[in-house]
């Protein structure tokens, strides 16, 4: 039910890629994305998708899992085509009817797109895939960190950020604990129409609500009575270690920056 | 009104790494007037299997016969089920929302679509049931009152659809003893009074050999031991295996059985034990 969402899911594993520092998994990925948008041929693409297809491999990653990364964003993707494709004009024109005029310029630019976005997802799904939440967050904390100087509340976010990720899976726990409470109590929330699904609701967030509340406030105690009290000072169990991995993973990252840029037309 | 579990698997989040075989091949039969004490411990399949019977979890195979009727056919209606078999949860009062108690516990009844004669008479007879003055309390905030009169609450929404069936996923965890006991009374007052089948998820060994007629001991989402109390806390190695125990008393027991003392190995509550060490000393 609803257990089967998945927002940025994370799959223990071994591999090489799992055992990346955070920090340059970060970093490559936001090179990376920059690098998606510098492309400007098919030659580039395929420099990039072997490369994706390459971690993929070494991260041990099942296909299932960018597959399941990408499904939200059908929609978005058959929307872009479908403006692309009817919005270009160019000069070769392919097909017409009455004023929707489809040119050679607009089918190339949609795969583009399309391409583009796809490859987003993808790179960003091995990321999130392949990195621990709290990984992440200590990673994130760690960029900001020299940004302190110039008032970026570098640790509050990466807590803030913590926490939100912890209580995800709590949440749609307890979520799902109250839905099947109320549906054994005879709750329906599947049929009827619009208002009548929207009041169908207020069973489950009313409980919701001041559950999470309860929780926080909890949280926060139970924070405050191990005398947290922000970000200063504060040292932690796991060091971030940049080893030899690190430099394999940013070299060959450079290696697919410097061909895709040479080859760019 | 018979239950009828049969090869019953279920598979928690296949194809995934967090795979997990929550329910092994399980075959319950059940009789009305049953009163079943479902133990194991932690993560042993309990409350995924009583899932089942409410038809809130889809078997991923084996069938499920309530009242001869199969629950785990598409085109069953769920309603149909929980007119018979009502679920209390683990720590119900989570589930209150209502401004009112007696909102709150007309919700259950409300969702069956009957009329409000009808329901007004299910809220005063539940909460009656679980010891709520109906005229003190029907227009209090289920968020002002106690903790205990919360869970007492929630019961009574179950209550006030007056299932056939009663699954009580521990209801008395995280009371204080004497809520415990109000609440377990109320539960056998509730069971003999109506000639209820009840379902009873307990971690407490006394509470169980207090009350139930028959006990089934799950492990690993198997059900591994199945039969009256005396047959079942006999099985003290295999409970202790299982991470169970055997009340206390009954370690007692054994204990004076090992240095001699002609007392019988089916005791099990305090006033059983009570009654046949007064009779030994009387004769002694």
């Amino acid at each position: 039910m609803i257990k089967d969402i998945t927002i940025g899911q994370y799959i223990p594993g071994d591999s090489f890629i799992h055992k990346l520092d955070p920090r340059f998994k970060i970093l490559i990925s936001i090179l990376f994305i920059i690098d998606l948008f510098l492309v400007n041929n098919f030659i580039g693409y395929l420099y990039v998708l072997i490369f994706i297809l390459f971690t993929i491999l070494i991260a041990n990653l099942s296909l299932k899992y960018i597959y399941n990364g990408l499904k939200p964003i059908l929609v978005l993707l058959l929307i872009t085509a479908i403006l692309n494709i009817f919005m270009t004009t160019g000069k070769n024109l392919i097909w017409s009817w009455g004023f929707i005029n489809v040119y050679k310029e607009g089918l190339i630019i949609a795969a583009f797109m399309i391409i583009r976005l796809v490859f987003l997802i993808m790179g960003t799904s091995i990321l999130t895939l392949t990195t621990s939440p709290i990984e992440l967050t200590d990673g994130i904390e760690s960029l900001l960190n020299p940004f302190k100087r110039i008032g970026v509340p570098a640790h509050e976010l990466a807590m803030m950020m913590t926490i939100a990720l912890r209580f995800i899976p709590t949440l749609i726990d307890e979520t799902d604990k109250i839905m099947k409470a109320q549906m054994a109590r005879g709750a329906d929330f599947e049929s009827g129409n619009l208002i009548s699904r929207a009041k169908s609701l207020i069973p489950i967030l009313v409980p919701l609500f001041i559950s999470s509340f309860r929780r926080a406030d909890e949280l926060a105690m139970a924070m405050e009575s191990r005398c947290y009290k922000g970000g200063e000072g504060r040292t932690r169990m796991k060091q971030l270690k940049v080893t030899k991995r690190d430099y394999i993973a940013s070299c060959s990252f450079i290696l697919l920056f410097v061909i895709t840029i040479i080859s760019r037309t | 009104m018979s239950i009828k579990i049969e090869n019953l698997t279920y598979i928690y989040m296949p194809k995934t790494p967090f795979e997990k075989k929550a329910i092994d091949d399980v075959s319950i039969d059940i009789k009305q007037g049953e009163f079943v004490a479902l133990i194991g411990h932690t993560g042993s399949g309990k409350s995924t299997l009583i899932q089942h019977i409410n038809g809130l979890l889809k078997p991923t195979s084996g069938t499920i016969l309530v009242d001869d009727i199969d629950i785990t056919k598409k085109k069953v209606k769920l309603t149909s089920i929980r007119r018979k078999v009502g679920l209390v949860f683990q720590y119900p009062e989570y589930q209150l929302f209502e401004e009112t108690i007696e909102k709150d516990i007309s919700f259950g009844p409300r969702n069956l679509g009957l009329d409000n004669d009808e329901i007004n008479r299910r809220v005063q007879r539940a909460m009656k049931i679980v010891g709520l003055d109906y005229e003190e309390y029907k227009d209090k905030s289920p968020f002002e009152i106690s903790g205990g009169q919360k869970r007492r609450v929630a019961i009574a929404g179950v209550v006030a659809m007056e299932p056939r069936v009663l699954i009580l996923d521990e209801p008395t965890a995280g009371l204080d003893p004497k809520g415990r006991d109000d609440i377990l009374n109320k539960i056998v007052e509730l069971y003999k009074a109506n000639n209820m089948t009840i379902i009873l998820v307990s971690h407490s060994m006394e509470d169980v050999a207090k009350v139930a007629n028959r006990i089934l001991v799950m492990d690993k989402g198997k059900c591994i031991l199945d039969g009256t109390p005396e047959k079942i806390f006999r099985e003290i190695d295999t409970l202790e295996s299982v991470g169970l125990a055997v009340p206390q008393v009954t370690y007692l027991i054994r204990e004076l059985r090992n240095k001699g003392f002609n007392l019988s190995q089916d005791i099990f509550t305090i006033e059983k034990a009570k009654e046949e060490l007064l009779k030994i000393l009387k004769i002694n």
